[in-house]
């Protein structure tokens, strides 16, 4: 079972790589319980949103 | 046409520079990396005819200045990426022994408003200044330039593991700091 450290990885690296079905099942598994890290998944989204738009708001 | 004459150029100046040093800290750099760009933008201002914003023309030749600077020195044996940054402070703070979180995230409120709020970008830079250089300045690539992990890997001189660790720990990194600073949740 997927502890949030790892799953916190995890969400970060699906950013910079392909993820495999296994993890994307491990991940899904764990945010289905979690919501500390439901809340996590939603913030690397804003983080990553807002990380493209800087340029254009400084 | 109108808005690229050598004085208008000026005019963008402040703002490339912070461009700049969100990248390289070091206003020297930043300002020789922005002069250079500016040189370059009057030389070919021919072909600007067809781009949309100036702006934006201007910060697609600063990417490549900035680029080109970090890969000259990333031939340098300095950039070390580990190198004297405490990596794992703020992961060990953040989890528990057993990997739960220390104090789970809470909701952001309305966060695409943010987005909209020149005061929220104040903060974003700042909390991406306090990131420590080298994890700043790979997740600049990714995220700012645009860049591959493979292609920081190749830049940086390191393993691709080692480049998912480091662009982890700025997410972690500055969603801690917008928390605090932005939203609201401090501790
Ligand atoms: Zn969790």
């Amino acid at each position: 079972m997927l502890d949030c450290k790892h799953n916190t990885e995890l969400l970060s690296q699906s950013y910079d790589r392909p993820i495999t079905l296994r993890e994307r099942i491990a991940m899904r598994m764990h945010l289905l319980m979690c919501r500390g890290c439901r809340n996590f998944e939603k913030q690397l989204a804003f983080l990553r949103k807002a990380a493209r738009e800087l340029p254009r708001k400084l | 046409m109108s808005d690229i004459d050598p004085e208008a150029l000026q005019a963008h100046r402040s703002h490339l520079i912070r461009y700049a040093m969100l990248q390289l800290r070091d206003p020297n750099l930043a300002e020789d990396v922005v002069q250079e760009t500016l040189v370059a933008a009057i030389e070919s201002r021919a072909k600007f005819a067809a781009q949309s914003s100036p702006r934006t023309w201007l910060v697609g030749i600063l990417k490549h200045k900035i680029i080109d600077l970090l890969r000259k020195r990333a031939r340098e044996p300095q950039l070390n990426v580990a190198e004297g940054e405490d990596e794992n402070e703020l992961v060990d703070a953040l989890f528990k022994e057993n990997g739960h979180w220390a104090d789970p995230p809470q909701s952001w409120n309305a966060p695409e408003q943010s987005l909209e709020n020149a005061h929220f970008w104040k903060i974003f830079e700042q909390c991406n200044q306090r990131m420590p250089l080298n994890t700043a300045r790979a997740f600049m690539m990714r995220e700012f330039m645009d860049m591959t992990t493979d292609e920081i890997c190749q830049e940086l001189g390191i393993s691709s593991t080692n480049c998912w660790v480091i662009l982890h720990r700025a997410r972690l990194a500055l969603r801690e700091c917008l928390d605090m600073n932005w939203f609201g949740n401090a501790r």
